[in-house]
Formats: structure tokens, sequence, C-alpha cells
């Protein structure tokens, strides 16, 4: 057969030189090539801080941890992320895909409420677990008066798996919302074409669903990373030691700031290097639909399998939320008494108006990140990005600190600046005002609001710019008629994940917040600092709560 | 390939009833119908995706579906192209075609993908993405990988919908060429006709989840079974007539005699002198005539300009209005009476319903 | 979503923020504190305060490591005036990073012992906070018990129970044994300890009791006021206060205390602040709000932790905790102290 190839070359060289097409919105094109830019620098001040301690001298705290913990603290590390990220992969991919395409008893139920640890801190669960299942727990505990001997085949939890089962359980669901975003949007379409090609269901998974949704899943994985190497609160309930307690311990005990930062610098590189890696191994893959089609009912399972599947989420669902919870309440109820007062509704307005101020704020970056680099994908721009959302990796305090160092060498030459012009005598004008605090927090969240808007983003075939453009719209104007309305899933995972972590969050919080302006995490740290986690209990409880309302929010809307 | 009585439903909405049509090897069939006629279910029926609630689908003599039953779609040896072409898009073209070859080894998946890439002419975009091919690229990648695993049968869910005209129908012969080549038996669903007409050789014409006609196109042109088909394929308008005898219908465009009609319908009623019938008279029934004495005078209330010929809509003096093809040496402005003949070989009459309304 | 996110809209939301970025307004006669001693430690004595002199009192609480890196970015324009910490070695560290100021109060310096205070007079103790044995007493009689050092000898193998290495307590320990024993002595009792780790170390002192109670292990080292609450509201527990170390050093403490600001503002109010708060008046509610001991020798414990018996506290000046907790970490580091 002959094939007429001058006739298409035209429109192959449309769809794929994807560079040009802008030409329309010359005036206007270099606000969008700078905004990576300028969030990055916002951004990487507080990483360059941390990173300036390179030059500072910290060797005696470096020797010793060469000397002593540092290679069993890398092992640690790496085990527990492997772990944690093979587990929450198992998880989050297999119930998001359960609950996309098969209809199993209670699969309705199930696919909003799997979301629901999403609510709990990690370090809760963590408590929790180990109050319920260590030696002196009341599962152990039992255990033994009934059998009347040491149960010596009881697993140890203070170790490696006790840690990665933990984490597992709390940063599933971002890996479940992300890939059930994916299974969602992708239709039954494709998996029909790959079992008329003789694969059944199950190949058609592996081959065709999962690589299809691996910038979502990939996103979800990289936030639990993130999160993981992060944490602090969790590993030391474990007393499970990581790069991060080893911060911390620099910090802390060692009084070395300075050694401090040299470690979750390279931490930073580390996480940077892997994201890097990632992204330049999917660059030429383009993931969008053709077409979106509608979301049919689907697949009717029975049996044992139906059952098998419904027995396997509920039982992840038990142990991530309702047992949690349950102590919790019992917590709560004991403690209610004593120490609820009429703060606790101050309380909870800061944390709710907090964090829903810091989301606005926290997408609306996200947002133009994601679209200043649809308008330009070159690498400068993209390392920008991934530089812009690095701040979810650094261990809050270090974050803390590293924003508050710059804020206030500017609120100080602020405050020179106005004595020396005006002869008037101020005090700090920038620091613990709101304004900075969320800032602080876009800094921190960015990542987590920038990694669903991204993989939606990605979704969106480049051929409807182009027709927009072609209807003369400028990058405003497409931005907001064509991607925002499109985008409106990912914007709502994005924001719902912004709000219950912003929700969550401590140090930053401790260190920025404005006299006066507590909040339920702050109330919760006050309690845990002195390690009365049982009154910590209800402002534990009451945050659990106000994040329930966005995750329900966002099931709502991407069930619709 | 057979379909015997198959019944197909959506909960309580049925959406295909007692359908029943086969295809001998080799030949490729077509369902043509408006949007929303179940043709598409009746593809997912074949191909797997919809379970039946009644009657039986076999392949090779061997029962694929049935109420009872369903064998899983990759085990049917069923290719099929899908509308929007559903091409894996974190695929390339090739990688895309050799995806139904898993169990083949990889020289033979090689040696397979490159000489279909061959066949539909894309060698040299094997390594290309989905998103990196135009609209016909894609089509033919879709045909390409649905033809890789040798399917005994192959199913195309209107394949040319999203081309542009031109493109549509050189593919679609280029298609017919290389299924006839390759001795595939296939079915194709369509709304658009001409399509239909120069793929297929047998088309079934369905309307409201059931076949009206299976037949070649030929004889769903000039021998339609009903109304429905009638109305559908091709174009044309009924004008009422009375049966003066047993062989004779008189019109308003003249006197019809049996040599010239096809009974359809008539002949399982018997229809007595008097009855009144719909005779369907196609736009190239009538001609155009300049005879100065012409009898048949009409009113151009409507032109179409086709390059050889013009379509002509009329207004006869009852005020009913024909269809008429006439050579575009003839134009005609609108308003301006021209003269007109029946000149018939054969044109398709129906008995009169009392409900009809014969404008439509 | 198009409506929420207007850009129209995003400029409205903009203006609802620009009141929050309204001027921190100084006030007359207040005293701003950074604490790291937890609200409701310190919300009613300075609510004592404000109720007998009429200065306000401000504060913010955050962790120790936080409140130190803030001060000292903060520099001179700092709006802090008063620096608390729940231990020693903070403080310490405080003083030489330079943040805090030598102040010398008589009132101070009478009210509290000297080896509580810093011989500079940059911070002071305010209350005690005794590190102690506690054990199970269905299976380790009291005469069984005479040291810290002791808890290192192979007879408790399998026996103890400890906390982890990375709290400041059990460092601050250390560091004082460090001090009295010199490091190699020190650090063979620690290698000791960690030979007769029943389990891996806690992650608190709460729970290294409950363990303690529960028979995994039989005797461990908490601060007293974690046992306290701890009994208070399980009074049937199988768990006692040892104090050690009676016919030498005397029982570990470690203080919680405060400091002036290097650049306070409100200088005299602040020290009128720490004045009240090593009175007579303010101690017991200071001690007694998280059963801790006062640090004024005039002040009696409250009956609850009086019940606990009396002991000698180690009299060496606790500045020692601050200046070799450093080592202390190392040292526990390679003793394998996890």
């Amino acid at each position: 057969m002959h094939v007429n190839n001058e006739k298409y070359s035209t429109v192959e060289e449309k769809n794929s030189d994807i560079s040009r097409p802008f030409f329309l919105l010359k005036h206007n094109a270099s606000i969008w090539r700078l905004i990576p830019f300028l969030v990055a620098a916002l951004v990487f001040a507080p990483v360059v801080v941390v990173f300036s301690s390179f030059f500072m001298p910290a060797d005696e705290v470096w020797q010793h941890l060469v000397e002593t913990t540092l290679p069993s603290l890398l092992i640690n590390t790496f085990w527990l992320s492997f772990g944690v990220i093979a587990g929450t992969s198992l998880l989050g991919v297999s119930l998001a895909w359960f609950t996309a395409v098969y209809e199993f008893p209670g699969s309705r139920f199930f696919s909003w409420a799997l979301l629901l640890p999403l609510a709990i801190p990690a370090y809760v669960t963590a408590f929790v677990v180990l109050g319920l299942f260590d030696y002196t727990g009341p599962v152990q505990t039992s255990l033994r008066s009934w059998l009347g001997s040491e149960l010596t085949w009881f697993p140890d939890l203070y170790g490696r798996g006790g840690v990665i089962i933990v984490m597992t359980l709390a940063f599933y669901p971002y890996v479940y919302l992300m890939a059930r975003n994916a299974f969602l949007t992708q239709g039954k379409r494709l998996l029909e074409a790959a079992q008329s090609l003789g694969l059944s269901r199950q190949q058609g998974f592996f081959k065709v669903a999962l690589p299809m949704a691996r910038p979502w899943i990939v996103g979800g994985i990289m936030l639990t990373l993130m999160e993981t190497l992060a944490d602090f609160g969790t590993v030391a309930i474990f007393n499970y030691d990581t790069f991060t307690t080893a911060i911390y311990k620099a910090w802390f005990g060692m009084f070395s700031l300075p050694a401090a930062s040299q470690l979750a610098s390279l931490l930073i590189v580390i996480v940077f290097v892997l994201i890097i890696i990632e992204q330049q191994f999917r660059l030429r893959m383009r993931f969008a639909e053709m077409k979106r089609s509608s979301r049919a009912s689907g697949i009717l399972l029975s049996g044992w399998k139906a059952k098998a599947i419904s027995c396997f989420a509920a039982s992840v669902l038990f142990f991530a939320f309702v047992l949690p919870i349950i102590q919790l309440g019992i917590w709560a109820a004991n403690s209610l008494l004593q120490s609820f007062d009429q703060r606790y509704l101050e309380f909870l307005l800061h944390s709710v108006l907090l964090s829903a101020m810091a989301t606005v704020i926290t997408c609306f970056i996200a947002i133009l990140l994601v679209y200043a680099v649809r308008l330009y994908s070159d690498f400068f721009t993209l390392i920008a990005v991934r530089i812009a959302t690095i701040g979810y990796a650094l261990p809050g305090a270090v974050l803390a600190v590293g924003i508050f160092i710059p804020l206030a060498w500017l609120d100080n030459q602020l405050s020179e600046w106005l004595s020396m012009l005006f002869q008037i005598e101020t005090g700090l004008l920038i620091q613990g005002t709101l304004g900075v605090m969320l800032i602080a927090y876009m800094t921190r969240f960015l990542a987590v609001g920038h990694y669903p808007i991204d993989s939606a983003m990605q979704r969106i075939t480049r051929n409807i710019d182009e027709a927009a453009m072609g209807f003369g719209l400028s990058g405003w104007a497409v931005l907001r008629s064509i991607h925002l309305p499109m985008l409106k899933t990912g914007i709502f995972t994005a924001a719902t994940l912004v709000f219950v972590d912003v929700m969550k969050e401590m140090p930053i919080t401790l260190m920025t917040r404005p006299f006066g302006w507590d909040t339920l995490a702050v109330r919760i740290f006050a309690l845990t600092s002195e390690g009365e986690w049982e009154q910590a209990a209800l402002p534990s409880v009451t945050l659990v709560l106000a994040g329930l309302v966005p995750i329900i929010l966002l099931m709502r809307q991407t069930d619709k | 390939m057979k379909l015997h009585q198959i019944k197909h439903a959506y909960g309580k909405q049925v959406t295909i009833s007692h359908l029943s049509f086969d295809l001998k090897k080799g030949e490729i069939g077509c369902l043509l119908g408006p949007s929303g006629c179940g043709k598409t279910t009746v593809l997912r029926c074949i191909a797997g995706f919809e379970p039946l609630t009644a009657g039986e689908i076999s392949l090779n003599g061997v029962v694929v579906s049935c109420a009872s039953f369903s064998l899983p779609p990759e085990q049917r040896r069923v290719g099929m192209v899908f509308q929007d072409y559903a091409l894996f898009p974190h695929l390339t073209a090739a990688e895309n075609v050799s995806f139904g070859l898993h169990r083949s080894s990889a020289i033979e998946r090689m040696q397979r993908v490159t000489d279909m890439l061959q066949i539909v002419g894309l060698a040299e975009v094997a390594n290309k993405y989905p998103h990196e091919l135009s609209g016909g690229q894609q089509q033919r990648v879709a045909l390409a990988r649905a033809l890789a695993p040798h399917p005994d049968l192959l199913l195309l869910d209107e394949p040319f919908s999203n081309l542009d005209i031109t493109l549509r129908e050189r593919l679609s012969l280029e298609i017919r060429d290389i299924l006839k080549n390759q001795h595939i038996t296939a079915i194709l669903v369509t709304h658009d006709q001409d399509e239909a007409f120069s793929v297929a050789d047998v088309i079934g014409v369905m309307h409201q989840g059931e076949i009206m006609q299976w037949d070649a196109a030929y004889n769903l042109y000039h021998r339609p079974a009903n109304r429905f088909v009638a109305n559908f394929i091709g174009q044309g308008v009924f004008l009422p007539g009375r049966m003066l005898s047993a062989g004779k219908i008189e019109m308003e465009l003249g006197i019809l005699t049996e040599d010239i009609y096809h009974p359809c319908e008539l002949d399982n009623e018997i229809c007595h002198t008097g009855c009144e019938v719909d005779v369907l008279i196609r736009p190239d029934d009538i001609v155009y005539n300049n005879e100065s004495t012409s009898t048949l005078q009409a009113m151009v209330i409507h032109k179409a300009f086709r390059g050889a010929e013009i379509l002509y809509t009329l207004r006869l003096s009852s005020g009913r209005t024909v269809l008429s093809l006439i050579s575009s040496h003839h134009n005609h402005a609108i308003g301006e009476k021209i003269g007109i003949k029946l000149e018939a070989d054969h044109v398709v009459v129906f008995r009169r319903e009392k409900y009809t309304d014969i404008q439509e | 979503m198009r409506k929420l996110l207007s850009i129209k809209r995003f400029f409205t939301i903009t203006c609802c923020f620009l009141p929050l970025l309204v001027v921190n307004i100084a006030q007359a006669e207040q005293v701003i504190v950074y604490s790291a001693r937890i609200e409701q430690l310190i919300k009613p004595m300075f609510d004592a305060f404000t109720s007998e002199t009429g200065i306000q009192v401000k504060f913010t609480t955050d962790k120790e490591g936080a409140l130190l890196a803030r001060l000292k970015a903060e520099g001179k324009k700092t709006p802090a005036d008063v620096l608390i910490t729940a231990d020693v070695g903070n403080l310490w560290e405080a003083a030489r990073a330079g943040v805090l100021k030598s102040v010398s109060s008589p009132i101070l310096e009478a009210n509290i012992p000297t080896y509580l205070r810093d011989p500079q007079g940059q911070w002071f103790g305010l209350s005690v906070r005794a590190r102690t044995i506690v054990y199970n007493t269905q299976k380790v009689k009291p005469s069984d018990l005479s040291s810290y050092e002791d808890l290192a000898d192979p007879k408790w193998k399998g026996r103890l129970c400890l906390r982890t290495s990375k709290k400041v307590y059990n460092q601050s320990l250390v560091a004082m044994m460090i001090a009295e024993h010199g490091e190699a002595e020190t650090e063979k009792i620690v290698r000791g300890w960690v030979a007769n780790l029943a389990t891996d170390p806690l992650p608190d002192d709460t729970r290294a009791l409950e363990f303690v109670a529960a028979g995994r292990c039989d005797v461990t080292l908490v601060n007293t006021y974690y046992y306290g609450r701890l009994i208070e509201s399980n009074p049937t527990l199988p768990l006692a206060v040892f104090w050690p170390n009676q016919n030498n050093s005397g029982v570990h403490v470690n203080i919680s205390g405060a400091g002036i600001t290097q650049f306070s503002k409100n200088e005299r109010s602040a020290i009128k602040l720490l004045e009240f708060l090593s009175s007579e008046e303010a101690q017991n509610l200071f001690a007694d709000v998280n059963m801790e001991y006062p640090v004024n020798p005039q002040v009696k414990p409250s009956p609850v932790v009086s019940a606990w018996g009396a002991f000698k506290q180690n009299p060496m000046n606790i500045v020692k905790a601050g200046e070799l907790q450093t080592t202390a970490v190392k040292l526990m580091d390679r003793a394998g102290y996890r």
C-alpha cells in the first residue's frame, strides 16, 4: 500500500513541535518564562541557608558520625524508605485498582473511606499501634494472662518491621489517591483494547493500566518517600535511627546546627537526584488520553474474590484508621472534662483558617508552575520546578530554621533601613505575621500541591492548547478557560492533601506563628512533648475530624 | 461466524433483540444504522465485552457467547479497532503493534511487526509515540495492531469517523484491500452508508436493536425490505399512489406498470384495486424534460450543486416535493418552473398505512 | 472551580490577607517569653505574676533548638526578653551562643542554690527534675539497689530498661557522670548498662515505667514526675522510687530554668519575672504543677512528691551537664546506647 506522506508531514510537525506554538503570545510570554524561577528562588532561599552550612566547620561531629553511626543510619534509612515505598505502592495501587475498576461489597464506601487515614498524623498511628500491641499493651497482656506464659513468638514491634508497617498504613493514601485518579480517568477503553489483543484483565493491568498510571503513582511514591525521609515523630516513637534522627541528634544533642544542616543537605541531594532520574526517564512519553471516556459502572465481582477484596480493604481501613480513632476516642472521652475549654474552638478556627489560606496559596502557585512548565519545558525550567518542590523532603524543623534565618535577616535589614531613613525605631516587622507563616507553609508543601496537578496536566492533550491559541486566547485565558476545568480533579486532590498536611504540620507552625495563634497541632505538640499522650487525644481527634471534611468533599468531587 | 437470535440488555433497557446474521470466512460485513441503534453494542457482544441475555454467538462453529456463558474476550481471537483507536499512549507505534503478540518469540514478533507496519505503510514511524502521529497514521497503527495476532475475526467500530472526508474515502478503500488480501473476516460498524457500500460485502441495516435487512448494497438500495431501510438508504421521497388494477398504480407523476415496480410488502398482503400505496421515488427516477409540451411541471425550491449533477428539490402541483438529479448543464434558478418526467426502471411500493405520514 | 480560582477572586483573597500583615506594635510594660517549657506548665505562674505586678507576659512555645535558632537569627532586634527551657543543656548552649545576658540579682542569688544556676549569672534553675531509679516492687528488693553505676553490674543482665539516649535527660545524666568519673570510666558504665538491657531503648520515660510494671524488666531510670503521673492514674502498679548514690555523689538533677536575652528591651521587668518565679510564692506553683522539686530550699515540695522521700541531690554545678553534653552524646554513640 502506498501512503502519501507529504500530506501528513505538516500535521506531524504541528503535533510534535511543542515549544513553538506559543508564538501568539509573545507579549506576555516572559511572565510565564519567569514564574518557575521566581518561585524556585523563593523556595530555594531556605534550602540555600541549609546548604550554606557546608562552609561552616563541623568536622568533629562529622568525624564522630562517620566513625560510629553513619553506616548503620544509611542502611536503616535505605531499608525504611524501601520498605515504605514497597508497602505504600502495594497497598495504594492495589486498593486504587480494586475500587476504581471493580464492584464488590462496600466498594463505594471503601473508595472514599480508604482515604481517611490521611487525616491521622503518622506519629499518632505509631503511638496507638505501639500502645496496643507492644509488651505492655492490652493485646500482649491479655494473651500472656490467657496463655500463662511469655510470648516469645510475638514480633518485636520496636524494629524495622514495625516502623515500616506503621508508615505504610499512614502514607499509603498518597499513592492510593493518585493511582485511583489515574485509573478512573484512564477509562476502560484501553483495557478492552488489551483484552481484544489477547491479554487477560490481569495482564492488562500490568501491561496497560499500570504503566499508564506511572506519573501518578510515581508522584504518590515521591511524596511518600519525601515524607518518610523527613519524618521525625514516628521514628522517634519507635526509637528507630534514621538520617533524620541523626540530624536532630547533631542539632539538639551536640548543639551543632551546621552539622545538622550538612546532613540535611545530603538528604536533599539524594532526593533531588532521584527526582531528576525519574524525570529524565519519562521525558519523551506522553500520557495524554485522546478522549476522556465516561466512567462506566465497575466490573461486578462475586464469590470469594469479592469477599477477599472486601476483607483486604476492610483490614487496611481498620488498622490505619478505625483502630487509632477508637483509641483516640477513648482517651479523648477520658480527658474531655479536664482539658476542654472554649479555647478549643479558637485552636480549631486557627487550624482551619491557616490550612485553608495556605492551601489556596500553595495550589495557586502549583498551578502557575505546572502551566509555566507546559509552556516552556526546557531543562532549566524543569530543574527550577524541581527545586521549588524540594522543601517537602527536608525535616520540618530544619526547613523551619532555613525559612526563619533569611526572613529574620530581611527583617533586620528592613528595620535598620527604616530607622536610618525615617528615624523611627521599629521592632521586627515581617516576622510573626501570618503572611510569613503562609509563605513558609507554601515552601514546605508545594510538592504536595504540585504532583497531583502536574500529573493531571500531563493528561491534557496539547492539541487543546493549540486549538485555544487558534482562537486568539492568551496564556491566562487559556489556563482559565481550558485547563482549570480539566484540572479540576487534580486541583481538588492537591488542595485536600495540602490542607490536611498543613493541619498536621508542627515545626513551621511553632516557629513562625504570631503570638496567640495556637493551633490544634501546637496543642498536640504541647501535650505530647511532656509525654501526655492521653491528654493529646482530644486535640488529635479534633484535628482528624477537621481533616476529614476536605477528604469527604474530595471524594464526592472525584466520584461524580 | 454466526449470530443467532441474540439479545442484550442494560438492566431493564433492552438494547438488542432477536438479532441474527452470519458471515462466511473472508467476508466483510457491516452494521449500518443511525447512532443509538445498538450497532456498537453488537460489536461489543461479539468481542466479549458485553454478556448476552439470550441467543448465542459462535465463531468457527464454536459457541463463544450465550446467556449462561461468555468466553473471556482475550480468548476469542477477535481483533478490534476502536472508534478512538485506543492506542496505548505509553508505547511507540511498533510497541503498540507488537502488544498482542506476547505469545510469539521475539524474532517472530519483530518480523510480524515489521510486516504489519509495511502493510499499512507506516514502517518509517515505527518508533514514534501515538501523540506524534497524525490521525490517519494512528488509525493505521490501530488496524495493524488488531491484525497482527492473526485474529479469526476483525471488528471495526466506526473506524473512520474521526478522519476528514477525503482521508476517509481513501483509507476505507485501502483497508478493504488489506482485509481482502489477508482473507480476514471482518465486521464494520458505521452510520455512514458510503463507507458501508465501499467496504462491505454484505450490510445489515439496524434500527432500535434489530436488523431490518441483511443484504448486499444493491438490494438495500433497490429492494429495501421495509420503509425504514428505504428511507435510511439513499435519498428519495414517498409519493402516494392508488392501485388501478392488479398490475397498475396510478400516481401524480404517471402510471406505473408491474414490470417497473417492486411490490415489497405488497407481496404479503392482498392489495385490491383501489387500495392506497406509497411509492418510493429516488432522485434518479425523475429526469428533466425540456419539451415544451411536457405536462408535468414542477417548481425549483432548492438546489444543491454536485459537480456533474445538481440535486433539485422540486414542488409538484399537488404541493408535494420530489428530488431530482439533473445534469448540471441544466442550471435552473430557484422559483423557476421546469418540465420533468418519470423515468424509472425500478421503484419500490409499500402499502399505505393509515397512520403513516408520507411526507415524513 | 473556574470561578473559585479566577484571577479576580485571587486578588480578593489576597486583599483579605493584607490586614494579617499588620505590624506587631510593642506595648508598654510587658515581658515576652520564648519557652520550651510547655504552656500548661508556665501559664499559671505568668498569670499570678501579672495579677501581682500588672506586667503583661506574652509567650510562645517551641522546641529548645528552634527557639535558640530563632533568637540567633533575630539578633539584636529580637522581641524576646526571657528564654525558658526544660533542661540545663540548652541553657548552657544559649549562653555559649551569646544570646543570654549576665544579670546579678541578690534575690535570685538568695533563692537559688549556686549549683543550680550559671556561675556567670546568665541562667537560673527554677525547678528541679530528679532522674532516679524506679523498680518493680515484686521483683526487686530496695537493698539490691545502690547507684547509677551499679546498674552496669552483670547481676542486672536482662533486667534493665532505658529510655533512648536521644533524650536530653539521659545526655545530662551521662555528662554529669563524665564530670565525676572521667570519660573512660563512664564509657565502661554505659557499656555495662547497654549489656544489661532487657529490650531496645524505649522512646519515653512512661513507656519505660510501663515495661517495668509489666515485668518486661526490673529497673529503669526516669524523671520522678513521670512516675508521679503514672502512679496517679494507676495507683496499683508495682512500682517504687529508689534514690541512688545517697552515700556518695547524690541523685542526678536537671533543671527547668530561664535566662534573660542579650538584647532584651524590658530587662527590668524580665528580672522581676525571674525573681517572682524563684520566690516562695511561685515556687510551689512552678514545681507542683508538674510534680517537680522547687529550687528554692525554703520551699517544700508538694505532699505527693514529698511522700517519695527526701534525698540528697548531686551538688556539682549542673553547668557541667551542658559543657559535657556533646562529649556524652558521642560517648553513648560509641557505647552503642541508642
